[in-house]
């Protein structure tokens, strides 16, 4: 019975894919899928103004909304410059790390480093940015260190610039992981060949490495940059008073004013800048080296 | 090979790297020793007295609990179903294949707080009761993607050739599965596994959303840190669990370094 | 390689199940509450658990606006209790989310001061929909080292001298501090109500936030905000509860607050029980524990507020010398008059005109002055 069943299977590819795919499709089609395109549907209604019930009639004053008033312009800007310079400085901190990780390490080393990457996404998000809240105030740890160094203090809590390097710091593993998954499939023999076209350390780098990695650099830019994209607890712990960021509007306007066709209306926004990125993602072999 | 300079050049930075990475560890584990209930630098005094108080409390204790039993179900089905998911991408070719990748990393490509909303209205709608499930519903959508990439990553390095000659040698499907396939994808269950428990355990965004009432450990601790009276307990309960943590993740990393059969360099 | 899998999947479901089967069970009931921060302290919570078998669990908001919309999440229900202040009282009521209550059944309900016993913002029609907590002023907060000589008025929080070092609560009826400030120092505005403003009023009182906004150093949304902000010192003066206060000093940090002549805007809180709650018997052992003269004294002395029950005024000076008066528990009609307190402004300004601003207007211009 079991082989009958069995080599039916073999036979029929078609109906083995069906098999296998279907409960994960249908699971999120039905739930995660449903769900999201509810949510975008209610950005064209709007709420009671005292009873905060929605009421379902098709309007696009939310969006008016969004266009006329230049505040939610700058707080998408800001977030999206942020997201985009946490990136960058990730890719650029991660790149040797993961390097040295996969072609430098020995065998011993590398298992050690990889469990010091891992590590810190054990140790809870919210209690390493609360740190960090520490490590820059006024009386800080940071300022205390540049005190002792004879430098003068920075005066960096709850800024922007407080947020980039939180978010810098928190995102790291996940661009570290992607880029050493790529850089260690490089095979010897290509930087070997390299070397016997007469490409020097650098060259080698620029055109044979680079290109290599550059699938995991960008699925490793993937999480770090929707991520920073979409929060709002590091703004609210670490930010300033100019610090809202797209997630903050979003969460302020369903808490605070239980207007959730508003905050699905700025949802958009984040949502279309994800699917472009997305889409270039792709273009650059991102989601083979996810 | 690179030049020596390089190499300590390169060892430098990675030095440094994990010095950025470990202040804040080590803030978070020096202050659960604070003698005062709030976090001002210098500490104020090292005392052990919030241990006890920590590890007994039982809000802390149910949060635990329900954190580990959410992120343990999630895993579980990330795992069911994002194998299931990339077996079927992997062996076939067909039209849909690129929308299957897409539609699996959409929940971590978007913005928690849109997944987090979006299900909520949902669970609302069809009148759900929020608790242990509507949690692990949330966490799944982001987990297997993990689980999806790790064994699809995988199953691209196994030779195709494998399950075939297993066949030739008289095996049925689930001989062969239970064979052949199983442990050479094995170790890519367990590092996605391992990588889907963590970002289940530790997510607040889309927890916030699905919850309800209940509390995760990372929303108990979102509690604390706006409470400000029992900060040195949050730093306590991190402790211990980065300190539980090492032997799982190291042991791990053992497991999934070389598997035998995969050798291909 | 695949029996160890097997062993250890069985191991990890074994170990699940065990603690899973203990955890759920209860004896007296659970209660799911959303309140302040502070106002669930183990030091009064533990003896009531004790007492009567009812757990508390408790979520915290720090905000009216949060409150109401916890109270109606996952189509209510949600939540057994909520600590509103008058500015989410009247929004739950008509948004039928609370339940009246028979305020006969409380013992200490007799011993209430008489302006608590029926307030308007948690008494419609005759009907209780809760039962009055605890009240207090929104204070101002200095840095006894930093800020010299003391100040007397609210012109401080808008004063350069202190600019990078300001800070004020993150919520909408803020606008409201602003508007009492210039109820007192610009009469010609004509403002009568700080909750209650036409659009020129309002437009002044945004106008005054923004020019305080290169001052602010951090918007506190958490209690815990405020609290790091003046330990740490990035913050020297700013607008705060009792609560922080208290909990600096502490700390030994070197504040001290005030209420400066313009008076305050305050809140009185009540503990109210949601309209689809399944522990009624819990809800209502809570409202009779937590309204007698012991625990209204314990829980005024902890946040710095005032107790509605008359009879708490002894015991506060006997638990901590001084209190009672310090907190204003012994003198509170007259001093009660000159608080502003929290209510949700609505366009009806209930002087016969109908353009006051409502309450979505306040939370719109407030993310728009955040930016």
């Amino acid at each position: 019975m079991r082989r009958r069943i069995g080599g039916a299977l073999w036979r029929h590819q078609p109906l083995k894919a069906l098999a296998l795919l279907s409960p994960p499709v249908l699971a999120f089609t039905l739930v995660y899928i449903a769900a999201l395109a509810a949510l975008f549907v209610s950005a064209f209604w709007t709420v009671d103004p005292f009873t905060s019930l929605t009421i379902h009639s098709w309007t696009l004053d939310n969006f008016r909304e969004l266009w006329n008033e230049p505040t939610y312009r700058t707080v998408a800007l800001r977030t999206i410059s942020i997201a985009a310079a946490v990136t960058i400085t990730d890719a650029i901190i991660a790149f040797p790390f993961a390097y040295y990780m996969a072609r430098i390490a020995k065998p011993h080393t590398r298992a050690i480093l990889f469990v010091l990457v891992l590590l810190p996404l054990w140790a809870s998000y919210l209690a390493r940015v609360y740190a960090w809240r520490l490590i820059l105030n006024s009386n800080g740890l940071l300022n205390w260190t540049l005190d002792k160094l004879g430098l003068p203090p920075a005066n960096i809590a709850y800024t922007n610039t407080a947020m980039w390097i939180v978010f810098s710091y928190i995102w790291l593993p996940f661009m570290i992981l992607p880029v050493y998954a790529a850089l260690e499939r490089i095979p010897h023999s290509y930087i070997e060949a390299s070397r016997d076209l007469g490409g020097k350390g650098f060259r080698t780098l620029r055109s044979v490495i680079l290109p290599l990695a550059l699938p995991g650099i960008v699925a490793g830019s993937i999480f770090t940059f929707s991520l920073t994209l979409g929060d709002y607890i590091t703004p609210v712990l670490v930010g300033g008073a100019s610090s809202q960021f797209i997630g903050n509007v979003v969460y302020d306007s369903v808490n605070q004013s239980s207007n959730l066709p508003f905050a699905a209306a700025f949802a958009v926004v984040p949502l279309c800048v994800m699917g472009i990125y997305l889409l270039i993602a792709r273009r650059l072999g991102a989601f083979e080296a996810l | 090979m690179e030049t020596r300079a390089t190499r300590i050049a390169l060892g430098v930075w990675v030095g440094l790297v994990l010095v950025f990475l470990y202040v804040p560890i080590v803030v978070i584990c020096l202050y659960a020793f604070n003698s005062s209930n709030v976090q001002s630098w210098p500490i104020a005094g090292l005392t052990t007295k919030w241990f006890g108080p920590a590890i007994h409390n039982p809000d802390m204790q149910q949060a635990l609990w329900l954190s580990l039993k959410a992120a343990a179900l999630a895993t579980a089905a990330a795992l069911v179903l994002g194998s299931a998911a990339s077996f079927g991408v992997h062996r076939f070719r067909f039209f849909g294949r690129e929308a299957i990748s897409f539609l699996l990393v959409l929940p971590i490509a978007l913005p928690g707080i849109i997944t987090g909303m979006a299900l909520n209205s949902y669970f609302a709608f069809w009148k759900t009761s929020f608790g242990l499930w509507t949690i692990v519903v949330g966490h799944a959508t982001f987990c297997v993607v993990v689980v999806y990439n790790n064994v699809l990553a995988r199953l691209r390095r196994v030779p195709g050739s494998l399950t075939e000659a297993s066949m030739d040698l008289g095996a049925d499907g689930l001989q062969t599965f239970r064979y052949v396939t199983f442990p050479t994808i094995s170790t890519a269950l367990i590092s996605g596994g391992l990588l889907a428990f963590a970002l289940s355990f530790d997510e607040v965004i889309v927890t916030t959303f699905t919850a309800g009432a209940q509390n995760t450990l990372p929303i108990w601790i979102f509690g604390q840190i706006r409470l400000g009276q029992q900060l040195p307990q949050v730093n306590v309960v991190v402790f211990l669990i980065l300190a539980l943590t090492i032997i799982p993740v190291a042991l791990a990393q053992r497991l999934t370094r070389e598997s035998g059969i995969l050798r291909t360099e | 390689m695949t029996k160890r899998m097997w062993a250890l999947v069985a191991t990890l479901a074994v170990c699940l199940a065990f603690p899973a089967a203990g955890v759920t069970k209860q004896h007296g009931g659970t209660l799911n509450m959303i309140a302040w921060e502070g106002y669930t302290q183990p030091q009064w919570v533990k003896p009531f658990t004790k007492k009567t078998g009812c757990t508390v669990h408790a979520k915290y908001a720090g905000s009216s606006d949060e409150m109401v919309t916890l109270m109606r999440s996952g189509g209510g229900g949600q939540y057994d209790m909520v600590s509103a202040s008058g500015d989410a009282s009247l929004r739950l009521i008509f948004g039928k989310d609370v339940q009246a209550i028979d305020p006969s059944k409380i013992p200490d309900y007799k011993n209430f001061g008489k302006a608590f016993q029926s307030p308007s913002n948690n008494t419609v029609d005759g009907k209780h929909y809760g039962l009055s907590l605890q009240w207090g002023p929104n204070t101002l907060l200095y840095n006894t080292k930093k800020v010299k000589p003391v100040p007397t008025s609210w012109a401080a929080i808008y004063d350069p001298k202190y600019k990078g070092k300001v800070t004020v609560p993150d919520n909408p009826i803020q606008i409201a501090d602003a508007a009492l400030y210039l109820m007192k120092t610009k009469p010609s505005l004509g403002i009568k109500d700080p909750y209650e403003l036409n659009s020129n009023q309002f437009k002044a009182a945004i106008d005054l936030l923004k020019k305080q906004k290169p001052l602010i150093k951090k918007y506190w949304g958490l209690a815990s905000d405020e609290i790091d902000l003046f330990k740490n010192g990035d913050a020297v003066i700013g607008a705060s509860w009792p609560y922080q206060t208290n909990t600096l000093v502490a700390a030994k940090a070197p504040v001290k607050d005030l209420i400066p002549k313009e008076g305050a805007t305050g809140w009185l809180d009540t503990w109210m029980v949601s309209a689809k709650t399944k522990n009624m018997d819990c809800a209502m052992k809570w409202l009779s524990w937590i309204s007698t003269p012991t625990v209204q004294a314990q829980q005024a002395i902890y946040f710095g507020e005032t107790p509605v029950n008359s009879k708490a005024c002894a015991i506060m000076d006997k638990l901590s010398k001084g209190s009672c008066a310090q907190y204003h528990a012994n003198a509170p009609l007259q001093y009660f008059k000159q608080i502003h307190f929290w209510k949700t402004p609505v366009a009806d300004c209930g002087n016969g005109q109908k353009d006051c601003m409502d309450y979505t207007k306040w939370q719109q211009a407030w993310t728009q002055l955040k930016g």
